[in-house]
């Protein structure tokens, strides 16, 4: 048991590191069904040629794209209409040329099709006589929900709006499962589908035609840096292995397997390269007990380093707002500015500055980042609250007895704003219990993994998997603190 | 007139704009018991953390034995001199004995020498022995006083400063305060400034008195002059206003 928690530590330290010669080959992924389950392939046939190997669910192609580029990844699975529409914004003669320039690798197309489409519930559509996109011209009433990347996206909803002249004006953004789900209930009327997605049979919803031909083709491809050739030339060899044998089918009955029967991603890629090209399952996936183990250490170390740093930088800054009162005032506000901005917004602004900081985008680094900020507050509003509060007279009475500054500090007011100091410690960890499990968008793994991947599935039990414990953590950091504030007030 | 340990010249100071004290010059006389008095708002306290740099005038120079009070020199002041306030000033996360050894452990004090400093002092103040290792807010009004007076006398001063040391507690026990009190100033023959709005305790305890209003001093000398010989009518109506059973018993 030791020894495992040993293993799992080093597990997670290892994301702390960064670059080192022995980083094992990343393997990226964007936050849905498809791509998770092929870059669990991929990182499954990097394994094979003998290099450690992993996936990292990163969220959308620009943070890929530019993970790929810096090297925080070394692959990803890609659509071939994405990289010429909002890739190279361009549609070269010679893609691999263009991706050359990037110093990013190409390969053959994996066999399989995922085109963007317009699905609606069949019932819906007969009722309007609609069966093509252009169909939808004559229903502006129509309410229509997408994914946030669909709406951004140029070959998304502002091409398609062109591109055929649609009047509809409402327009949500929303996840994926979700908006299938609305699409079910009939909040939402049409939604983007992909069409590999299981759930298209699974609801028997229908696809409209791109009667004008807006959609391009979306091939399946890998991504990869063309220094991965010279480092790991198996890998690449290995991962090349997979051009032209994942049919329409297979991906779809894949995507079905994880959506619907809430199979492991993991377990289903080692099931097909089983079956496709006769590799071994390297045993089981880790059980329930040893997952929840593995995300509690990494859920420790985005909690624990960026609390500590907190304090170590919140305490000083709290004094110097209780010492200074103007300069304390913008202290407070600069922080209090930082409370309010999205702590989702907050995480991806941390990726670049984490990349120029330390050289890592990715996993640990920015969480840690951005949960530090938001621990930042309370410490600094309850450093400066418990200094201000202790009566003049105490404060004059120690400086009279003849203690230098640092020495009434030391000796008296900090010990006496202690108890305050501590209570604010107590909701900075709270907070950043919860908050840690943010982390899961940016590949910082913790309790925040299960947690999303259940949602893009829906499936409840993988979200307990992660909600429960983080509670249970949260729970715990309240009471170790009140113990140790109970301590502290004689 | 004795040697002036404490010495103000022309020191003036305000608040926000508005004058609080001065200016003024005064000397105190060292071994002696001095005692401020006056009306609230008349700057007494002012001019009592003048003496120690707790604030700093805005003109004029205070000087302690010779030398000028400043920002530099503050903390050697401090160190020669005790400071008593209101209730005692207690740290209230420290017992009776953390606050009373506070600048000598430092000071790097051995542990040996602080106690027998501290028995010496329990003993002086009469303080019972087992509430050394009480915190404040277990001990009574009175007691709280007596660990501020052991906090001020702990590395033995040359004097001893006290802004309104009674002005919390009961008549009673302020009455007994007032005894051993002066019975302390007595036997250790410190340079005591008090300061205090009670002219009964002014009385009491002064060797000289310092009457102030609106931060001038209308009359120095003798407490009985207060009575005898005042100086200003200011002096005739604030004698007349507190003339109370104790004052007529101590003048008569």
């Amino acid at each position: 048991m030791t020894r495992s928690i040993a293993i799992h530590i080093t597990v997670a330290m290892s994301l702390f590191a960064g670059c080192s010669p022995t980083a094992p080959v990343v393997v990226g992924a964007k936050k849905f069904t498809e791509s998770v389950i092929l870059a669990e392939l991929g990182a499954r046939l990097a394994g094979e040629a003998g290099v450690p190997s992993r996936r990292d669910d990163l969220g959308g192609t620009p943070a890929l794209w530019l993970a790929l580029k810096q090297g925080d990844i070394d692959a990803y699975p890609e659509y071939t209409g994405t990289i010429t529409r909002q890739i190279l914004k361009d549609d070269p003669p010679d893609v691999g040329a263009a991706l050359a320039e990037h110093g990013v690798r190409i390969s053959k197309p994996l066999g399989f099709r995922n085109n963007y489409a317009l699905g609606m519930r069949k019932d819906t559509a007969a009722s309007k006589g609609i069966r093509s996109i252009s169909d939808l011209r004559r229903h502006p009433d129509l309410k229509l929900g997408f994914i946030h990347e669909f709406l951004d996206r140029p070959d998304g909803w502002p091409g398609v709006k062109q591109h055929y002249s649609l009047p509809q004006a409402n327009v949500q953004g929303m996840n994926h499962t979700l908006a299938y789900r609305s699409l079910v209930e009939g909040a939402i009327d049409v939604t983007e589908v992909y069409t590999t997605d299981g759930e298209i049979s699974q609801y028997d919803l229908l696809i409209l035609a791109d009667d004008l031909d807006f959609f391009p083709a979306y091939e399946a491809v890998w991504l990869y840096r063309a220094d991965l050739k010279k480092r790991y030339p198996k890998v690449v060899e290995q991962l090349l292995r997979l051009e032209g044998q994942v049919s329409e089918q297979a991906m779809q009955k894949m995507n079905a397997e994880v959506q619907q029967k809430k199979a492991d991603e993991g377990i289903v890629a080692g099931d097909f390269l089983t079956q496709k090209l006769g590799i071994k399952p390297a045993g089981g996936g880790p059980g329930i007990a040893a997952r929840v183990l593995k995300a509690t250490g990494q859920h420790l170390l985005l909690v624990v380093p960026s609390l500590l740093v907190a304090i170590v930088v919140g305490v000083p800054l709290g004094i110097v707002a209780a010492r200074r009162e103007r300069l304390g005032r913008v202290i407070l506000v600069v922080i209090g500015v930082i409370q309010t901005i999205p702590s989702l917004a907050l995480l991806l602004f941390m990726i670049p500055v984490m990349m120029w900081l330390v050289g890592q985008g990715t996993g640990a680094p920015p969480a840690v980042a951005a949960l530090f900020l938001y621990s930042l507050l309370p410490v600094v509003r309850n450093t400066h609250t418990g200094l201000t509060g202790i009566p003049a007279s105490t404060i004059e009475s120690a400086e009279a007895l003849g203690l230098p500054a640092w020495a009434v500090l030391r000796r008296v007011a900090l010990p006496l704003a202690s108890p305050t100091i501590l209570a604010g410690v107590r909701t900075a960890a709270v907070i950043n219990v919860g908050s840690a499990t943010l982390g899961g968008f940016i590949g910082a793994g913790g309790y925040g993994e299960p947690i999303l991947r259940g949602l893009d599935k829906f499936d409840i039990p993988l979200m307990l998997e992660g909600a429960i414990p983080a509670a249970v953590m949260a729970i715990a950091a309240e009471a170790l603190f009140g113990l140790a504030e109970r301590r502290t007030i004689k | 007139m004795t040697h002036a340990l404490f010495s103000l010249d022309d020191v003036a100071k305000g608040f926000t704009g508005r004058p609080a004290l001065g200016p003024i010059t005064l000397r105190i006389p060292a071994g002696q018991t001095t005692v401020l008095i006056g009306p609230s708002g008349c700057g007494k306290s002012t001019l009592l953390r003048l003496l120690i740099g707790l604030v700093a005038p805005d003109s004029g120079t205070v000087t302690f034995d010779s030398t000028v009070v400043s920002s530099s020199t503050a903390r050697m002041v401090r160190l020669r001199t005790g400071y008593v306030i209101q209730d005692g000033g207690l740290f209230s996360h420290l017992t009776a004995r953390g606050n009373v050894s506070l600048l000598a452990r430092h000071l790097g004090w051995d542990a040996s020498r602080i106690n027998s400093r501290i028995s010496e002092l329990a003993e002086l103040t009469r303080f019972p022995v087992d509430g050394l290792d009480r915190y404040p807010q277990q001990l009574s009004g009175g007691q709280r006083q007596r660990v501020g007076l052991m906090r001020a006398l702990m590395l033995n001063p040359d004097s001893l400063l006290l802004d309104e040391p009674l002005g919390a507690l009961d008549p009673l026990v302020r009455a007994d305060l007032q005894t051993e009190l002066r019975d302390i100033f007595r036997s250790l023959g410190k340079t005591v400034v008090l300061v205090t709005h009670d002219l009964g305790e002014a009385a009491f305890f002064a060797d000289r008195v310092v009457l102030l209003k609106d931060g001038r001093v209308v009359q120095e000398g003798l407490v009985a002059d207060l009575w005898h010989r005042p100086e200003d009518p200011f002096v005739t109506r604030f004698v007349q206003a507190q003339r109370g059973p104790q004052i007529s018993e101590e003048t008569a």
